[in-house]
């Protein structure tokens, strides 16, 4: 029996140097550190980060005279930026200030967002490898979180509307006479007196509006064509919705200059907005709590020399004094058809407001101005139900989807029509229903608190397993290291967002981790304890000790798992994690501490005795 | 050395009934806080706004208390957080208020108050996400519930899968009972906490019950008690040195992990010591109780070996 070792193929080896160096190298990102740094990117759609624009950057920087450490120009998806790097943050806040006027000599309308940032001091090698620190959460490094509901139900009721006044004009066009159109929260009633009517209506909408699914009731000489929003077409307008007013919103972030800002959609009508490191939520929450949309109708001009009411009458601010527009009931143009509104000058260099629409926008524009040349057309902004017309001008000629709105405007007031009209293309208003603030001083302390209790609970576990157990204990703690590191790599690798419910699952995972080599040692022990040699104990102790680490460690990641699943929020920043480290504490407490033992007692042919601590055998006297 | 020195086995299974008995009550206790008393949840669950601001000396809590009584309507909750300059301000959902307007307001309020307010989180949650993730948290737990029953039915035994089950959920509704009984806040982290003490109970009564399941082949002519009670007693070393590490790091993050990481720790804390318990005196009990057998667990192999061979 002296002649029994424990050895492992070399292959196994292989496998573990080769996770314990890929380990090393995306742990390493975590403790360069970061410093003080100042990002470019693109304001405005049509505006490119490019190469160019990173030797702009240089010039500017050395013609001011400030040192930077490094320039860097990164493309991450569609997004590409320019950074770079400062020995300290005075340096940071003069290169930030300098850039901004420099690069946007407009501030009303900047082409650039210029933000604060930090970057990783990482090496270049080992961002080559997509090695990069952990990211960290909100709750982390300071900034406000929101969750904002998208009012699907406006959204398909705006459709409907847009669809009623199509529908109109069609039905108008093509000489089809009807009794009325109604629209209700559901569908679209269109009344008609004779079958004929209805008929050569209905085959019109099947061709021209292929979204409505068109329905016959009524009889005699009162027929209705019901036509209701297939549901395709209901989801299509859900998605177009949400997608409009994610980069709606992408905008509205922009003007913030927020470095790393997320924009996601979550579920099928929320959208989650972070913006790390933004401290001013008033001015944040005023800026994406602007729930406006718009709308341009006609002026209904009758009602307003008869001093009635029109379809709908809104509000119109001129100062002090606040007039009444009545308003007819089509809508031309919708916020969704909107493509954009910039201040611009007009033909005879007085600053005005360039509108631009999308094609459907742009047609109908074209017929509403064609029939009301000289007529007023109003701008409507819609904020928290009530409509504002912004703008009430004379249409001057016949245009179609490009248009300036000229007046007595100042430039300023040009630039804040603009921006007016642009914070109103939000295909739905949205609310707030989640709202998360952290400053970045608790951010910091959550890392220092995180950090210590691991730290701490650690170094008790790493003492007592190394006085209880010797040099299996030794081996055991060296294991929970080598646990702890790839855990790290992997949360770097996947840039898992770590949070302080993450940290807390890490300490969590390293105590519980420990199972794992506590059961083996044991084991080992009582195999000694049962009379086997050295070699075979360890043996025994792993092989015996295996199916129930495998047992133990299945129910844990089934509970993980479930909480991956089922959780949010801070449920789900702890899940992650857990899991992931159920996962690495089974390959590093049995496979790499097995390949410990094997090396340093394995090949010894022969072993009078491991160091597992103390085995005590009952009946003998004391120690062995 | 080694702390455990056993002689023989101990007779765990003797004092199952005495102690299983003070569980039931214990057990039908923090059922009856929990009914009649419910949970002290966080906003997360019920909606509202939660701040945390800090003051550069000790705050004057019914100073801030009478600023925010002038505007708020309904119940609301200020007390020190962590530190006395820091404080926890807690106001109800309120119709016509949307996001974080009524903690500007309040803000605004402090600050005139005394300048040197700092606004250190701010959290609020609509009433909708509210009643989502109370039910995702249910839905969960129900998941954890199943998925492990399934697995350890799978594994051993249905009446292992059973006694499991009822051991770690005692041990989740004796951790929530705590909460309920002494009004700490429960918490998305707690929750967290309390799912990830369910699998980790479990994981200790599967540690147990291979043994059971081990000792059944070793020992042929043993009874089913001294069989469970020499499986208890082969484990229990590890059982106290595995509890006792992951103890250290819950006890750690308990008193350097700060407030924010409290209530998780503490349902941490709580929930390993009755996960100790329970695995050692109620799961191996009730699986006793619902009447194991050598066969349940140890397959007749020769029997089948022979069955084959018979035409």
């Amino acid at each position: 029996m002296g002649g029994f070792v424990n050895r492992y193929a070399l292959w196994k080896y292989v496998v573990i140097v080769i996770a314990l160096v890929l380990g090393a190298i995306y742990t390493l990102p975590n403790f360069y550190g970061e410093s003080p740094a100042v990002q470019v990117s693109s304001g405005r759609q049509t505006v490119k980060v490019d190469a160019p624009l990173m030797a702009r950057v240089e010039t500017i920087l050395s013609e001011a005279k400030i040192p930077h450490e490094a320039v860097y120009f990164d493309t991450i998806g569609t997004n590409s930026t320019v950074r770079m790097r400062f020995a300290d943050t005075d340096t940071q806040l003069k290169a930030k200030d300098i850039l901004q006027k420099a690069l946007n000599p407009d501030a009303e309308d900047p082409a650039y967002v210029v933000a604060l940032n930090l970057i990783s001091n990482t090496p270049r090698w080992l961002v080559g490898l997509r090695a990069l620190p952990m990211y960290l959460g909100l709750d982390l490094r300071g900034g406000v979180h929101f969750l904002l509901q998208v009012d699907m139900r406006a959204a398909i009721d705006k459709r409907l509307d847009t669809l009623t006044s199509d529908i109109r004009t069609l039905l108008r066009e093509k000489n089809i006479r009807h009794a009325g159109i109604n629209k209700t929260p559901t569908s679209i009633d269109i009344r008609f007196r004779d079958a004929e009517m209805r008929t050569r209506a209905q085959d019109l909408l099947r061709s021209q509006v292929p979204e409505l699914a068109l329905r016959e009731t009524g009889s005699g000489d009162d027929l209705t064509l019901v036509g209701m929003l297939t549901p395709a077409a209901q989801r299509t307008i859900q998605d177009s919705a949400l997608r409009q007013n994610i980069s709606t919103l992408h905008n509205r972030v922009n003007e913030l200059g927020v470095a790393e800002p997320v924009i996601q959609q979550q579920g099928a009508d929320r959208i989650v907005v972070q913006l790390p490191g933004v401290q001013d939520v008033a001015r944040a929450k005023q800026l994406l709590g602007r729930t406006a949309t718009l709308e341009i109708r006609l002026v209904d001009q009758d009602a307003m020399a008869a001093g009635t009411p029109g379809a709908l009458t809104v509000p119109q601010r001129d100062g002090q004094t606040i007039k009444q527009i009545p308003l007819k009931r089509e809508i031309v143009v919708t916020g969704n058809q909107l493509n954009g509104a910039s201040a611009t000058l007009d033909q005879n260099q007085r600053p005005a407001v360039s509108v631009r629409l999308d094609e459907a926008g742009g047609r109908s524009m074209r017929t509403a101005s064609r029939d009301n040349i000289g007529r007023l057309m109003a701008i409507v902004l819609y904020e928290r139900g009530k409509g504002e017309a912004i703008s009430v001008a004379t249409i001057q000629g016949e245009f179609g989807n490009q248009f300036q709105i000229t007046g007595n405007f100042t430039v300023q007031e040009t630039a804040d029509l603009a921006l007016l009209i642009r914070s109103g293309s939000l295909a739905a208003p949205m609310e707030i229903i989640e709202e998360r603030t952290i400053g970045p001083s608790l951010g910091a302390e959550n890392i220092e608190r995180g950090f210590r209790s691991t730290l701490y609970g650690f170094a008790a576990i790493a003492a007592f397993m190394i006085f209880y157990y010797r040099v299996f204990g030794l081996i055991s703690v060296a294991a929970l290291t080598v646990n702890l590191m790839l855990l790290i790599a992997l949360l770097s690798l996947l840039q898992a967002t770590l949070t302080l419910p993450g940290i807390a699952a890490i300490a969590l995972t390293l105590g519980m981790a420990i199972d794992a080599n506590v059961l083996i040692n044991e084991r080992v022990r009582e195999e000694l304890r049962n009379g086997r040699t050295p070699q075979q104990a360890i043996y025994e102790g792993y092989d015996k000790a295996w199916a129930t680490i495998m047992d133990s460690n299945i129910t844990t990641l089934i509970a993980g798992i479930a909480l991956l699943t089922f959780g949010s929020g801070p449920v789900r920043g702890f899940a992650v994690v857990h899991v992931l480290g159920i996962l690495t504490s089974i390959f590093s407490a049995v496979y790499v501490s097995r390949a410990m033992v094997n090396l340093y007692y394995g090949t010894r042919k022969k072993l009078p005795s491991i160091s597992v601590g103390q085995v005590w055998k009952p009946g003998a006297s004391g120690a062995r | 050395m080694e702390f455990f020195r056993i002689r023989g086995t101990i007779p765990f299974m003797r004092y199952s009934l005495i102690l299983n008995a003070i569980s039931a009550i214990s057990f039908l206790i923090a059922v009856g806080f929990l009914v009649f008393r419910g949970l002290n949840l966080s906003i997360e669950f019920t909606g509202g706004t939660v701040m945390e601001v800090a003051y550069q000396e000790p705050a004057h809590l019914e100073q801030i208390r009478e600023v925010i009584e002038r505007q708020t309507a309904g119940e609301f909750q200020v007390q020190n957080f962590g530190t006395s300059r820091d404080v926890l301000i807690r106001l109800p959902l309120q119709t016509g208020f949307t996001s974080g307007q009524q903690a500007e307001r309040v803000m605004e309020a402090l600050r005139a108050q005394n300048p040197n307010v700092e606004l250190r989180r701010v959290e609020f949650v609509g009433p909708q996400v509210g009643a989502e993730l109370a039910q995702d948290g249910l839905l969960a737990l129900l998941m954890v519930v199943i998925g492990i029953m399934v697995y350890l039915a799978f594994r051993f035994e249905w009446k292992f899968a059973v006694a499991a089950i009822i051991a770690n959920l005692h041990d989740v509704i004796l951790v929530v009972g705590m909460f309920s009984i002494f009004g700490w806040e429960f918490s998305l982290p707690v929750l967290a906490a309390v799912l990830a003490v369910l699998g980790y109970s479990v994981n200790e009564s599967v540690i147990i019950f291979d043994r059971v399941r081990e000792h059944f082949k070793k020992m042929r002519r043993a009874s089913v008690v001294e069989v469970i009670d020499s499986a208890i007693t082969a484990t229990i070393s590890r059982t106290i040195i595995t509890h006792g590490c992951t103890l250290a790091m819950s006890l750690s993050m308990l008193f350097f992990g700060g407030p924010a990481l409290h209530y998780f720790a503490l349902a941490l804390t709580i929930g390993i010591l009755f996960g100790i318990y329970s695995s050692v005196f109620v799961a191996a009990a009730i699986a006793m109780y619902l009447g194991i057998k050598r066969e349940d667990l140890v397959k007749p192999v020769k029997r089948e070996d022979e069955q084959q061979i018979v035409p």
